[in-house]
């Protein structure tokens, strides 16, 4: 292994930059003669808009322009991805406006834009703007919204987006009346904020003189977004516009979506022939961000007598809130229903997805999209039905998991799950988390009057997104491929354009160290360019962890390119024949003999091409590539938690997390762990700390961190994570991905270690947060209802 | 508008601004730098941390005005040239950074933390960082991070 090539921990080639405060994320960009844009938001959850009065607003100091949906005729935002319902018609996809037509559907909904000369005035202006809201009764619970008169949407009769299924529901349900044992639970998702610590921003900047578009955007996927915006919402080929996506500061999904703030701003800049700078506040990014999860399902598990998982039925409805965000549609459905076989040989299984708008912030993808709600569903109900039959956690697991030689394993919801050693993992996370002393732990931890638990959740989810052709036939209106352009520069120094976008994964170290691997030079001589659309030829972006699995092989494969130009030139030089060119080390070598040439020395003639013969050869060395996996990657593993609960005030802490993940082959160690504990503080954080909460009117109550419990330092554990490895047979790198892990796998985990500390007082379930008023309730109410038996 | 001179990483600066600039404001608007963050806007996020006479501030919570005559120290200017501070090596060094959205607050946070106390355990260093959120690493590198930089601190004095 080459210092700097795979497998080595090599630290970070953007820390540099970010350590010494010169990241340059969107809002630190400036353009000459700048304005500044604030968005008006609707204070009401649904409102009919009878008349905006914008006269006084207009006439205060440094007001540019102010625009409202009336202004703003152009396309509907666009959702990526058509659902079916279960009979073969379409989903109702009523329009999304950038700026609202004519009514408002969720506080925080766009309704008009204020350009001045300075932020301060922007706002100050926004609040002088008299809008007639006539209110309309609110859609604000996701478990009641479809028999609720009141609609979301005229399109949408019953709230309904879609009714779809994966199945037979019937053949299910025969299984279920014959079946041994069923564990039945109703199971919600708690609705999540994604929270990047970087606040959504925009700068739309229109040149007259070329009739060019550039939008600096916080994104995850500069391309999608000009596609997206330009294609459908304001009609400016890609040709004559420009989408550059910075630094980011972090994403987690809810940076992959185009945002109604992009389109206005780049709209109106070319209305005001001036650059207009858009940020969110805080509170903005709660209103306006789109959150994650809100699923409430009714789930069932069959087991015959010997314990064997024989079938799993499930009804979810699953909240889109009130418009259709981009990925929102297969969230609960591709991303979810597909993963409901998880590790086990589960033979049938039946799903159904009711996708319901309701008046609340528009729901998408958040790390891990649909993946952990399948898993955290179906972890609970192992959990449960392990403790119903009487076997252990450890024990039901092993006896139902895939078995090692039962790869490639054809799921019965769709996916072929390539490799995997869920075992081996199983084994290995077993000792790492010393399950073997926890009762000794809990005997201690009992003698201090502490309820400890130890929690068990085995996982696999899908990433890698994904293959053209499968996504494509199940409704996706894009191919999820990936492009790499590798130039060479006469003196051997590499740039990197890559389509996948780093906002905080480390893409500038980790595919500067495949490049250094491949063609033997140091990773100093190799930059990895990404975020602007003027660079990068095309790029599907950042998330479901499919920056390696699908950009690092078509940065293999461009590489690949490379080197076979490089031998011909080499060959040339050499005076032999290509083919018997070998690559080693950075070194072309005439097979045995001691004739070589270094990859510099044939980077040069590429460009000093004196004597090339120019019918074989072209100058110059710069190869693209396009990747277009064939299956999606299948990271696994199993992550235990082991609790203590202090019953006199409810408070749960973790007081170990061990996560053994199998995400295939490692590049970069140090980047995968980090990459392993971000998803665990989230995974925490879902099952302990953060929900996000609506009155009945439709009022987000957790819009700010005073009422939205982010996780801390001082809430979260040192993590013990480890990894095992089978490699995805699919790609040439073996890799599998590791964004979303962490972040999958945890919840349940936490969940039922709680439940595990609880159980003997009584307790049977606990929803997510469980925070220690939910806690104190679930302790004291068992021990009522327990008094009162 | 008024005028606000101060002294910023060892410069002195000034600009006129309206009373109500925040600290943040004027060092990202007015200074031009744009190293401190603004993460949030009710004061929990430390994005925006910054030194005010050695002290650790949130510059989102102070006016400029009350930096006035100050010695102002941000992550611009806490390395010597391309020598990093102790601190940033250690956040280097043990990936205490993902998006580094955070990591100035975080930085000049600890830098802040471990001067008071140089024998901080991993319980006190967690507590000592609940001002600041990170989104991305979960804190475990963080913490380590600040243990080494802690450690390399006191080696340098
Ligand atoms: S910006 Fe969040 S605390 Fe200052
Ligand atoms: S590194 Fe991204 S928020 Fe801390």
């Amino acid at each position: 292994m080459n210092d700097t090539g795979i497998g080595a921990s090599v630290r970070r080639k953007e820390d540099f930059r970010f350590l010494t405060g010169q990241g340059t994320y969107t809002d630190d960009i400036n353009r000459p003669g700048q304005t500044y844009g604030y968005i008006l938001r609707s204070p009401v959850a649904h409102a009919k808009i009878n008349g905006i009065d914008l006269a006084e607003a207009k006439a205060a100091p440094g007001v540019v322009a102010i625009f409202t949906g009336d202004d703003m005729q152009v396309g509907s935002i666009p959702c990526g991805w058509g659902v079916n319902n279960k009979d073969g018609s379409p989903m109702n996809e009523p329009p999304h406006p950038a700026l609202a037509q004519g009514k408002v559907r969720h506080v925080g909904d766009q309704v008009a834009i204020v350009i001045a000369e300075s932020y301060a005035e922007a706002r100050a202006a926004a609040e002088l703007i008299d809008v007639d809201y006539e209110e309309l009764p609110a859609v604000a619970d996701l478990a009641t919204a479809l028999d609720q008169s009141t609609l979301v949407h005229d399109e949408a009769p019953g709230n309904l987006c879609y009714d779809w299924e994966i199945g037979e529901e019937a053949q299910v349900n025969a299984i279920f009346e014959s079946a041994h044992h069923v564990t039945s639970m109703d199971i919600v998702n708690n609705r999540l904020v994604p929270n990047a610590m970087e606040p959504r921003a925009a700068i739309g900047e229109y040149d007259s003189a070329t009739g060019e578009y550039t939008l600096y955007t916080t994104s995850q996927n500069p391309h999608v977004i000009r596609l997206l915006m330009g294609a459908f919402v304001l009609q400016i080929p890609e040709h004559k516009l420009r989408v550059v996506a910075p630094d980011v500061g972090g994403g987690f999904g809810s940076k992959i979506f185009h945002y109604a703030e992009e389109a206005i701003v780049t709209w109106a800049a070319q209305k005001v022939r001036r650059p207009i700078k858009w940020r969110a506040e805080r509170s903005e990014s709660f209103l306006s961000d789109a959150h994650g999860r809100d699923h409430v399902t009714k789930a069932e598990l069959a087991l015959d007598q010997d314990g064997k998982f024989i079938g799993l039925r499930c009804y979810t409805k699953a909240n889109m809130g009130a418009y259709l965000s981009t990925f929102s549609t297969c969230v609960p459905t591709y991303l979810h229903a597909t993963l409901l076989a998880g590790v086990y040989t589960t033979p049938a299984i039946y799903c159904n997805v009711k996708a319901v708008f309701t008046n609340t912030v528009p729901v998408d993808a958040y790390r891990g999209a649909g993946r952990p709600e399948a898993t955290y569903l179906l972890e609970r109900l192992v959990d449960r039905a392990a403790r119903e039959t009487g076997m252990s956690q450890s024990e039901i697991r092993r006896k139902n998991f895939i078995p090692e030689d039962a790869f490639p394993y054809q799921t019965p919801v769709a996916l072929q799950y390539d490799s995997g050693n869920y075992t081996a993992t199983l084994d290995r996370a077993e000792e790492l988390a010393d399950v073997a002393g926890f009762q000794a732990r809990r005997s201690e931890a009992a003698s201090r009057g502490k309820l400890r638990g130890l929690g068990y959740s085995t996982y696999v989810e899908a990433c890698g997104i994904a293959p053209s052709a499968v996504v494509g036939s199940l409704g996706a209106r894009a191919g999820l491929f990936e492009s790499a352009n590798i130039r060479v520069h006469p003196t051997g120094s590499v740039t990197v354009y890559t389509g996948s976008h780093s906002h905080g994964q480390g893409h500038e170290t980790t595919f500067a160290q495949l490049v250094s691997d491949s063609l033997g030079i140091p990773i100093e001589n190799v930059d990895i360019s990404h975020g602007d659309t003027n660079k990068v030829a095309f790029g599907m972006g950042t998330y479901g962890s499919r920056s390696l699995a699908v950009g690092g092989e078509a940065i293999m494969k461009a590489l690949d390119k490379v080197i076979t130009k490089s031998k011909k030139i080499a060959a040339h030089v050499l005076e032999a024949d290509s083919a018997d060119i070998e690559f080693k080390d950075g070194k072309f070598t005439v097979a045995g003999t001691d004739r070589e040439m270094a990859f510099g020395d044939v980077a040069l003639t590429a460009y000093v091409p004196h004597n090339f013969p120019h019918d074989e050869l072209e100058p110059g060395l710069e190869e693209q590539a396009f990747y277009d996996p064939m299956n999606f990657t299948y990271p696994a593993g199993c992550h235990i938690c082991e609790v203590e609960i202090d019953p006199d005030t409810g408070v749960v802490e973790v007081v170990a997390m061990t996560a053994m993940d199998d995400v295939g082959r490692v590049i970069n160690p140090m980047i995968v762990e980090g990459q392993i504990h971000g998803g665990l503080a989230q995974g925490i954080g879902q099952a302990l700390m953060e929900g996000a909460r609506y009155d009945d009117d439709g009022q987000l109550l957790t819009g700010s961190y005073m009422d939205y419990c982010m996780p801390r330092a001082d809430d979260l554990p040192d993590f013990k994570v480890g990894t095992t490895t089978t490699l995805c047979t699919h790609n040439s790198l073996g890799v599998k991905g590791c964004g979303e892990v962490g972040a999958i796998g945890s919840p349940p985990a936490v969940i039922n270690a709680v439940v595990d500390a609880l159980w003997d007082q009584g307790v049977r379930d606990i929803a997510m947060p469980a925070t220690p008023n939910a806690v104190w309730n679930a302790l004291n109410g068992a021990k009522t209802a327990m008094a009162a038996e | 508008m008024t005028n606000v001179s101060m002294t910023v990483n060892g410069r002195p600066v000034s600009a006129d601004v309206e009373p109500r600039t925040l600290l943040v404001e004027y060092l990202r608007e007015n200074i031009g730098l744009t190293g401190t963050h603004v993460g949030c806007d009710t004061s929990q996020c430390g994005a925006c941390v910054i030194h005010v006479d050695g002290k650790s501030v949130k510059s989102c919570t102070m006016l400029a005005v009350q930096a006035a005559g100050c010695e102002v120290t941000t992550i611009e200017g806490l390395a010597n040239g391309d020598d990093l501070h102790p601190m940033q090596a250690a956040f280097r060094e043990n990936h205490g950074l993902q998006c580094g959205f955070c990591t100035p607050g975080m930085v000049m946070s600890a830098v802040d933390l471990v001067t008071k106390n140089p024998d901080l355990t991993d319980t006190e260093i967690r507590d000592g960082l609940e001002g600041n959120i990170c989104r991305c690493t979960g804190y475990h590198n963080i913490v380590k991070s600040v243990r080494a930089g802690s450690n390399a601190m006191k080696a340098a004095e």
